[in-house]
């Protein structure tokens, strides 16, 4: 996790916020840098995390992690950690017998219409545990991305009523959280994505924007950040707050800095 | 307060509010309820409007029943910020838990979302009632569109049918929709419904409502408020747009001449104006050339040349065409 966006959010790993639905969204830039910093958040927090990750294989997102001071094989070890890994498992679906359930079911058959086998992989992922004593804190899902799956041929009402379900389990049932990133092409013509997008962002407490530079590539300054707090179950006064910082990507950490403040032009 | 409204308005909901004549008048087409369609946000990915918010607070306002078809936010979430005044006077139908079925479990409302449409309306007592839907979006996305405003036409005329009584206006009808989210055509079937279209744009801080609403038989009119909303879900409203959305011509700045400081003369006496207005350009066809030309004047036809010859001329006295015989 990066400390600096600790701060500009206001949280650290012992007072993450329950039942929350976090909407990461890049547009003309790579966003993964946030799907990182919350899968080290939470399992910093120790909480249970259901990763469903479709974009990249388990490998890379332990040596991203190791470098944030997470193993991800030591938490799946444990049992803290679940994680489907998207494109090791969609081959599994066609050598399986087909009567067996399966998460990525939808790619096996022609016409999906939803994508159920997944949110009650999910559902069964994120059980509580039936110790006496919690093991961990608060199950979260993290899903990265959600744009993959309408290229997988879902439309975006059908990902809208899978988030929607593991909203209601996840968020409301169980007091969890869930991240999820969704890309924004900025193209007007994808009516699906922008569906999509729009759809989820309606129902955020927190949607965190990454957006490449509109003058471009920068060395020192890779990319600006918006922070938008929407908590709509919560009529305080810090409702619609919205910040926009920059950042740049180093090895270990994102720095984070006022508009126009980098270190590099100072 | 605009005139036309009902005691809650104003409605500054991004929802549509609808109001249906309990006999419907054979002339027109049956269904006479019309639903504002309202917009959310104005195609911004920054979704600054908690639109379930507004919809609370025209709930708030309201003096009768309240039904509310939940599908977007969990009970919990719907009922928080409200006293319990106004929680006894919701009846909240929860389809947020399990809207499609698939737990199972068979608590969900059969039929679908039509369904829970239809139950909905069969539930309510006679008299004046609200429906709120939250969201139309959410049934938009999943229904047919036809289907779904044959739905909303269908909820009026039941309630209408079972309310009896002369008293008009008992069904009144919100649905938020966010307007990102569906085409032209929806929107345009939907609004076409609605009798009054709430159109939301600004964040809680600032916000502004177009309210366009449309009787039978009186001209649409059109209003602008501008309003805030309060941590009690209160509205604070504004007499006009916030000062700092207007860029305002500074008026002690002084006009400065462009000509006032130059090494040159760029100014024209009095005298010199009046020579130059009166001279006649040599190739402009005025009035007194048209004449001069009409009227042959007594001088020779044609013009005379005067030429004196220097010393580097050679004048040659023949006529250089001479040999030609013409």
């Amino acid at each position: 996790m990066f400390p600096e966006l600790n701060n500009l959010l206001n949280t650290t790993p012992d007072r993450a916020e329950q039942g929350k639905l976090t909407l990461l969204c890049d547009a003309n830039t790579d966003g993964s840098f946030l799907v990182h910093h919350f899968l080290s958040f939470y399992l910093k927090a120790n909480c249970k995390v259901c990763f469903v990750a479709l974009i990249q294989s388990f490998s890379h997102y332990n040596i991203v992690g190791q470098k944030l001071g997470v193993s991800l094989t030591v938490a799946r070890e444990c049992g803290q950690l679940v994680f489907l890994e998207g494109l090791k498992s969609s081959v599994d679906v066609f050598f399986r017998a087909q009567a067996e359930p399966h998460p990525l079911q939808f790619l096996r058959e022609a016409n999906a219409e939803n994508l159920q086998p997944l949110y009650e992989f999910v559902r069964e992922a994120l059980k509580p545990v039936d110790d006496g004593d919690a093991a961990w804190r608060c199950p979260v899902l993290l899903v990265d991305d959600l744009s993959v799956l309408l290229s997988l041929g879902m439309g975006a009402v059908a990902v809208l009523d899978f988030i929607h379900y593991c909203r209601a389990t996840v968020c409301w049932e169980r007091k969890g959280n869930i991240v999820a990133l969704v890309h924004d092409s900025g193209d007007t013509e994808e009516e699906e994505n922008n569906i999509l997008l729009n759809g989820l962002s309606h129902q955020s407490h927190l949607i965190l924007r990454a957006e490449g530079l509109a003058t471009g590539f920068c060395r020192d300054v890779h990319g600006q950040l918006r922070i938008l707090w929407r908590t709509p179950s919560q009529p305080t006064t810090q409702r619609d707050r919205s910040l926009t910082y920059q950042y740049k990507i180093q090895d270990k950490s994102v720095s984070f800095f006022a508009k126009g403040m980098s270190p590099a032009v100072l | 307060m605009p005139p036309h409204a009902q005691p809650r308005v104003p409605q500054p909901s991004n929802g549509k509010s609808r109001r249906q004549d309990s006999v419907p008048k054979p002339k027109q087409r049956p269904d006479t309820f019309r639903k504002p369609v309202s917009t959310a946000d104005t195609g911004s990915h920054h979704h600054q409007r908690p639109p379930r918010l507004t919809v609370r607070i025209c709930l708030r306002k309201s003096g009768e029943q309240v039904h509310i078809l939940g599908c977007e936010v969990s009970e919990e979430e719907f009922r928080a910020g409200f006293d319990s005044s106004i929680n006894s006077r919701l009846v909240y139908y929860d389809f947020f838990r399990d809207p499609l079925n698939w737990a199972q479990t068979g608590e969900a409302l059969p039929g679908g979302p039509l369904g829970a449409l239809q139950a909905m309306c069969e539930r309510t007592d006679p008299g004046p009632v609200t429906v709120a839907l939250d969201s139309l979006s959410w049934l938009l996305l999943r229904l047919p569109c036809a289907a779904l405003c044959q739905a909303l036409c269908a909820m009026s005329r039941q309630h209408a049918c079972r309310g009896g009584g002369p008293a008009a206006e008992q069904l009144c009808v919100l649905g938020l929709l966010h307007r990102e989210l569906h085409g032209p055509g929806p929107m345009g079937a939907l609004s076409s419904l609605a009798q009054t279209e709430v159109t939301l744009s600004g964040t809680a801080g600032q916000a502004s409502a177009h309210i366009l609403c449309r009787r039978p038989r009186q001209r649409p009119t059109l209003e602008t408020l501008w309003f805030s909303v309060l941590p009690d879900l209160s509205l604070d409203l504004q007499g006009g747009p916030p000062l700092e959305s207007q860029p305002h011509p500074d008026p002690h700045t002084p006009q400065v001449d462009p000509a006032s400081h130059l090494t040159f003369n760029l100014h024209l006496s009095k005298r010199e104006r009046e020579a130059k207005d009166s001279l006649t350009l040599p190739f402009q066809f005025s009035s007194e050339k048209q004449q001069a030309l009409l009227r042959p004047g007594p001088g020779p036809a044609t013009s005379r040349i005067f030429y004196e010859p220097d010393v580097f001329d050679d004048l040659d006295p023949e006529d250089p065409d001479g040999d030609l015989d013409v």
